[in-house]
């Protein structure tokens, strides 16, 4: 199979779909003549026009209320948000109204939108250009959300995420653009919602994590396996809905729980994977479930030292799977 | 002084750049921002300015070539005082190191995990951290990270969840269990080993129980009485003890099992032209047995950790070598010793061999054919078997069964040839040898009977 990047990845899913289905549109800011600021989108303009490629103001509010508007009426917008920093003034439309319409209509009204958003630091890019803004919309019902890590889940899940008749919000880590390659089939597939990936499978340790960290967690993994840790490394790949039924098979497996991902430690998507075992898988734990994560400051501070300390790390994981495995 | 210049870091999401063209050469003088190479990167080409004055020294990097950023690209000679390892237009690194001769260029190196997994992906890796990174803070201080990890001080642990509800289900009083948790906490590990050593032993016993060995009520449930579905058979005291070995034997030593296969055309051959001769002048039968038994003996003493005993604290090799051969005889499972084996010529390991099977078939064994084994053999191929996975005579090192010699088709020299084929299959005690001399000891024992051949002395 061909290798690719992230990006790439991303890229091929957008042009594959457009061109399966009519309905499918792209707006944002910089993603028609500048092809997007991480070329997400290069050529579109050129083989797909205007109507379908649609260049918009600095204004987030309009792209998603347009966007919202579209999708009532039958389209399949694609609003970009160029980092997930900017999405604050677009969350009136995605929390307050996209993500309800469905429940307040009955059903009547669906919202068959994708909402990309690069995120995540580690790429020294301050505050307002590494965001994780994930939690807040894994908090809200009518939302589903996505977090891929590798190429192939990335193309396999937005292809998904573009057939599925829900707001979803795709969360696409912009580190892992060029830093991550992997195998990309040529043919049509795709990766279904809802459903995470066993990425190592182990006897010793359950690791849950997502995105840039998925790939530090298998790089801790494969270190302390030396050490004889056989680790199980869990890829969420989709946030919201958790897919239970992969995380608790393997904690009831392992016994063991770790929750490694980059954003807030508090009120993330690690506590509610915790509560999650707690609640269900209370009788195999043989060990405190624990969190390694962001500390509690914004994303992501700009001095360099200060990101390094920000970020979870591979040393840092793979010292906490030391613990895990000493208890 | 010398200083490197690095790939400078020029964007989010772009790891690695491909020099375009070199705008200094070797020997040119450059002032500071004077442009010294093009840079192509996945989203911008750009021109690298030179971070000093002084002289271009050295290109690192040659043109066409793909780098991580913060990969050494050129050397300079700077005139500037101040100069070290400068990134360009980032402040002087805190671990600048004067640039001795530098090292070749990085090449971005890419670590693959899991291959056959197409959807698992793997990182671009830099081989340096990009840019002058500042130091790392201490492990997981300022990294958010919850839960101690650490059993409670002062006395073994509370039992976790796990642990409580498998002793629940087991009926195990954690008191008999010993912990290698932290604080000597029991783990589930610990627990589940605990588990499955007492099913074993209780398996094992269950069925031939006689009041002899009857085992703790606590363990087992009650002996169902005779019913009319049902005939019990009293032991015999062979059959008891042979009980009572296996299940020390399986309970106490962690096996491992291993099998090859040998080639035995030319024995086969040299023994059908042998036998006649020998047994009209031994009046002894020529079987493999002793052939087989002088590799065994051979390649034991080449690795006497196969010759030995577990001895906890220390393994304990033995001197002689004492070979018991498992010998089916009409009361049970006998194993007989050939001791000092290897002092004895293939024809009288026959004799020996012969004398033994005899005894053991007429119950006339004494007291010393029995003991001071110190490696066991068994010809279950003398029952038609081609792979078994025996159990060891405790407290042996390993167990070796000789199965039976099939003709078989097999590759030789891109051709298939008929060949008469052995497995040798072996358990071993795994505190004292691992795979690695294990195999080698089987691999001693191949190639000294594939090596028989028409020259091989009987005597």
């Amino acid at each position: 199979m061909p290798v690719s990047s992230v990006i790439d990845a991303v890229r091929e899913a957008l042009r594959e779909e457009m061109h399966r289905d009519p309905t499918v549109f792209i707006m944002g800011e910089d993603v028609g003549q500048r092809g997007g600021v991480f070329l997400a989108t290069q050529g579109f303009l050129e083989e797909f026009g205007r109507s379908r490629v649609i260049d918009t103001p600095l204004a987030e509010a309009s792209i998603m209320g347009i966007a919202l508007g579209a999708a009532y009426r039958g389209l399949r917008p694609i609003p970009e948000v160029q980092f997930s920093d900017f999405i604050w003034p677009s969350v009136n439309q995605l929390i307050g109204e996209a993500a309800r319409v469905s429940y307040g209509t009955n059903g009547a009204l669906q919202v068959p939108m994708v909402i990309r958003i690069p995120y995540g630091g580690g790429i020294r890019g301050g505050l307002f250009h590494s965001q994780n803004v994930e939690s807040y919309f894994f908090h809200t019902p009518g939302l589903k959300v996505i977090a891929p890590s590798t190429p192939y889940d990335a193309k396999g899940l937005l292809k998904s995420a573009i057939r599925d008749n829900n707001p979803v919000v795709f969360l696409e880590h912009k580190k892992t653009y060029r830093l991550v390659r992997g195998e990309v089939p040529d043919e049509d597939y795709t990766v279904p919602l809802g459903v995470s990936e066993v990425k190592r499978a182990g006897r010793n340790i359950t690791v849950v994590s997502y995105g840039l960290m998925l790939h530090y967690c298998l790089e801790a993994a494969e270190q302390v396996a030396a050490e004889g840790i056989e680790v199980e490394v869990v890829d969420l790949r989709t946030l919201k809905p958790l897919d239970k039924e992969t995380i608790l098979e393997s904690v009831k497996k392992t016994g063991k729980l770790l929750i490694v991902h980059e954003d807030n430690v508090t009120g993330g998507v690690g506590a509610e994977v915790a509560a999650l075992v707690a609640d269900e898988a209370f009788e195999f734990l043989d060990g405190p479930v624990t969190r390694l994560c962001g500390p509690d400051v914004p994303t992501m501070p700009f001095a360099q030292s200060l990101e390094d300390a920000y970020m979870p790390t591979t040393e840092r994981i793979a010292e906490a799977l030391r613990k895990q495995s000493a208890y | 002084m010398n200083i490197t210049i690095e790939l400078p870091h020029v964007g989010e999401s772009v790891v690695e750049g491909t020099i375009g063209k070199w705008l200094k050469q070797p020997g040119d003088a450059v002032r500071r921002y004077d442009p010294l190479v093009e840079v192509i990167t996945d989203k911008v080409t750009m021109e690298v300015p030179s971070p000093v004055e002084g002289t271009f020294l050295r290109i690192l990097a040659e043109e066409g070539e793909t780098v991580p950023m913060g990969a050494p690209i050129a050397e300079m000679d700077s005139t500037e005082a101040q100069a070290a390892q400068l990134q360009i237009g980032e402040a002087p690194s805190q671990d600048s190191q004067p640039a001795a001769p530098a090292p070749p260029a990085p090449k971005a190196s890419v670590v693959p995990r899991a291959a056959e997994s197409g959807t698992t992906g793997y990182l671009v890796k830099d081989e340096r951290p990009v840019g002058p990174t500042g130091s790392i803070l201490g492990e997981g201080e300022e990294t958010a990270s919850t839960g101690t990890g650490e059993a409670a001080p002062g006395g073994a642990a509370r039992p976790s969840p796990a642990v409580r509800r498998l002793a629940r289900e087991h009926q195990v009083d954690l008191a008999q269990v010993s912990g290698t948790g932290l604080g000597g906490r029991i783990t589930r590990d610990d627990l589940l080993l605990h588990i499955q050593a007492s099913q074993d032993a209780a398996q094992a016993l269950h069925g031939t129980a006689s009041p002899a060995i009857a085992p703790r009520q606590d363990q087992l449930t009650a002996q169902p009485a005779q019913d009319q579905e049902e005939k019990h058979v009293p032991l015999t005291p062979v059959r008891r003890m042979i009980a009572e070995a296996m299940v020390r034997s399986v309970s106490q030593i962690p096996l491992a099992w291993s099998t090859v296969e040998v080639d035995v055309t030319s024995l086969v051959a040299l023994r059908s032209q042998t036998r006649p001769g020998f047994e009209e002048k031994e009046g002894v039968e020529l079987t493999y047995l002793p052939f087989i038994i002088k590799t065994v003996v051979e390649s034991l003493k080449e690795y006497p950790t196969l010759n030995a005993t577990w001895g906890g604290d220390k393994i304990i090799l033995k001197k002689h070598i004492n070979l018991g051969i498992a010998v089916a005889a009409p009361q049970g499972l006998v194993v007989p010793v050939i001791h000092d084996a290897d002092r004895m010529s293939i024809a009288g390991l026959a004799r020996a061999t012969k004398d033994l099977a005899q005894r053991a078939r007429q119950n006339k064994l004494t007291l010393d054919d029995v003991q001071r084994g110190t490696f066991t053999l068994n010809n279950t191929g003398a029952l038609g078997s081609i792979l078994s996975q025996p159990i060891i005579n405790y407290p042996q090192a390993a167990i070796l069964t000789t199965e039976a010699i099939q003709k078989r088709p097999v590759v030789r020299d891109d051709a298939i040839a008929i060949r008469s084929m052995m497995n040798l299959c072996i358990s071993f005690d795994h505190r004292i040898n691992d795979g690695a001399e294990t195999g080698a000891f089987l691999q001693g024992v191949k190639t000294r009977l594939e090596s028989i051949g028409p020259d091989t002395p009987i005597y």
